[in-house]
């Protein structure tokens, strides 16, 4: 479902943050990706997102090269991924219904199927009651679980994660890490960033781990 | 069909709901948001304004008698058989089409006729109006030929004075046209002035949802859905505009119609102003959108490129 080959990124300021990345994920599957700050996983998943584009190398996302999208292409491409931000980045002047409803809004579903799948997204995440609420009157873990009704909302292919437990305790982040299990659960294909290894190491996933912008040999399972 | 139906709904509920919450956004900050509506207004009245003045001028100045005419005053001691061979002879000279003798008391009847000072003229002891000829030249006799016409009219011994009677509406008529020049530049510049007015507003607007915009593009919004609720909040803009325009309209010719009507009395016409300014009802508000469109659409187009989600 992804795969990197040969993966390079030096952005403009001339800073390395891919060096030849090469792995691949199974359709279906779910993997952690590590390392420390700095090691290239947030520009890992803004290639697969289509926000960067590599310097040389392949990304392949569903057998498809995505550097060879056009502009026009691109915006569709994005509706078969879901992410998921460490700091929400949900849309304060709208109820949490229609933040989680924006994807499907995007890609023109009807006001009937709006309305049910929002409310199935919702319900999944628990946050049903609060569909009328503003980001702003939620708690942090609340309104991450909101990024994820979003994110999942339109059924993506992909679902990616940066640091989504970043700024909640161990609690919520392991109710949060449940969540994207469930939805690896029905067949999407699910990586999520984190530098939180206690957490990865309890649930037993595979693992990515970067090291200045390569695969860490030394840690692959 | 139905698939294609049921998308035709689906897309026109989106149009909608759009329009609707780009005007709930403008109701947020009413004030600032009226300002603008007030400056489009106004740029949108004034050219609206004296465009309407003229066309009504014109359409007045085009009920005086079109072609050219020259009055010959004749002497007082012209007998009236001389005058009616005068008459005779300039009926065949080439620049003149149609001659009009009217004699010392024709000219009297006429006057009191039209000015309806009968008392006063009754008590003068003889009758002061000169007998005339109303020459009426061909069309095609340019205005050098005139002068020399003029001039040949004035050294006839019958004549006492020969007048080109249309030199000054000829003047009037060019005074018009470089009104008319002057009123299109004018609402070419104020037009500029408000796709400059809604395109500024816009771009602030756009500023201050980056973050906004950029979401939407992660989540795979394309730049047209993107665009929309800026076009049509130009489109308010706009339309709003249009309307306040429309009651300025109504405010400055409600204040001129009384003395607009009297001065044309004066003239023996009517001004009809109102009925121009009501039809500006359908005209400003649609040209305010249609500009309120275009001034959003350039700067969105702009703007929303150089957007790029981090
Ligand atoms: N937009 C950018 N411009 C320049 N350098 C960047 C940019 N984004 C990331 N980097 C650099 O690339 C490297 C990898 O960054 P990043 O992918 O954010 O790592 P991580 O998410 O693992 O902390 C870092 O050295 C970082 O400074
Ligand atoms: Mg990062």
């Amino acid at each position: 479902m992804i795969r990197f080959g040969g993966v390079y990124k030096r952005y403009p300021s001339g800073q390395e943050a891919l060096s030849g990345l090469s792995f691949h994920m199974e359709a279906g599957s779910m993997a952690f990706l590590t390392g420390h700050s700095g090691a290239g996983k947030s520009t890992l998943l803004k290639l697969i997102a289509g926000v960067e584009q590599p310097s040389s190398g392949q990304v392949l996302i569903d057998g498809k090269n995505i550097v060879q999208l056009s502009k026009s292409q691109m915006p569709i491409y994005r509706r078969k991924i879901g992410l998921v931000f460490q700091d929400y980045q949900l849309l304060h002047d709208r109820t949490v219904f229609d933040n989680v409803a924006l994807p499907l809004i995007i890609a023109g579903a009807d006001h009937q199927e709006i309305g049910r799948r929002v409310r199935a997204a919702l319900d999944k995440v628990g946050l049903l009651e609060k569909e009328r609420n503003l980001p702003v009157a939620l708690s942090g873990g609340e309104q991450q679980r909101v990024g994820i009704a979003r994110a999942v909302v339109n059924r993506p292919m992909i679902l990616l994660a940066d640091e989504p437990t970043g700024n909640l305790d161990a609690q919520l982040s392991s109710e949060i890490m449940q969540l994207f299990k469930q939805f690896n659960q029905i067949g999407t294909t699910v990586l999520i960033a984190t530098h939180d290894l206690n957490l990865v190491q309890q649930m037993g996933y595979a693992e990515i781990a970067l090291k200045q912008g390569r695969v860490d040999a030394g840690k692959m399972a | 069909m139905i698939r294609l139906l049921a998308f035709l709904k689906t897309y026109l509920l989106h149009h909608l709901q759009t329009a609707f919450s780009s005007l709930g956004k403008l109701w947020e900050s009413p004030i600032s948001n009226s300002l603008t509506s007030l400056a489009i207004g106004i740029a949108l009245a004034l050219p609206a304004c004296l465009f309407i003045l003229l066309f009504n001028f014109t359409q007045v100045s085009s009920q005086w008698q079109d072609g050219s005419q020259i009055s010959l005053f004749l002497q007082q001691s012209l007998s009236d058989n001389k005058a009616k061979s005068l008459d005779k002879k300039l009926n065949t000279w080439p620049e003149i089409s149609t001659t009009n003798y009217q004699t010392a008391a024709e000219s009297l009847a006429e006057f009191k006729q039209r000015f309806g000072m009968d008392d006063l003229l009754d008590v003068l002891p003889d009758n002061p109006l000169p007998a005339v000829i109303l020459v009426e030249l061909k069309d095609e006799v340019q205005t050098e030929k005139i002068n020399t016409l003029l001039k040949k009219l004035n050294a006839l011994p019958a004549v006492e004075h020969a007048q080109f009677d249309m030199a000054w509406l000829q003047r009037l008529r060019n005074l018009n046209k470089i009104g008319s020049r002057g009123i299109m530049l004018l609402g070419i510049l104020l037009s500029l002035s408000v796709l400059l007015i809604i395109g500024n507003t816009i771009r602030l607007t756009i500023i201050n949802r980056k973050d906004e915009i950029s979401i939407i593009k992660l989540i795979g919004g394309t730049n047209s859905f993107i665009r929309r609720p800026f076009l049509y909040t130009g489109f308010w803009y706009g339309i709003f505009g249009g309307f306040i325009a429309w009651l300025i309209l109504l405010i400055v010719f409600y204040l001129l119609d009384s003395p607009v009507n009297n001065l044309a009395g004066l003239y023996g016409s009517q001004f009809t102003l109102q009925w121009y300014t009501l039809l500006s009802f359908f005209i400003l508000p649609f040209l305010g959108a249609l500009l309120g469109i275009i001034g959003a659409g350039f700067t969105v187009h702009q703007q929303i490129k150089e957007i790029e989600p981090k």
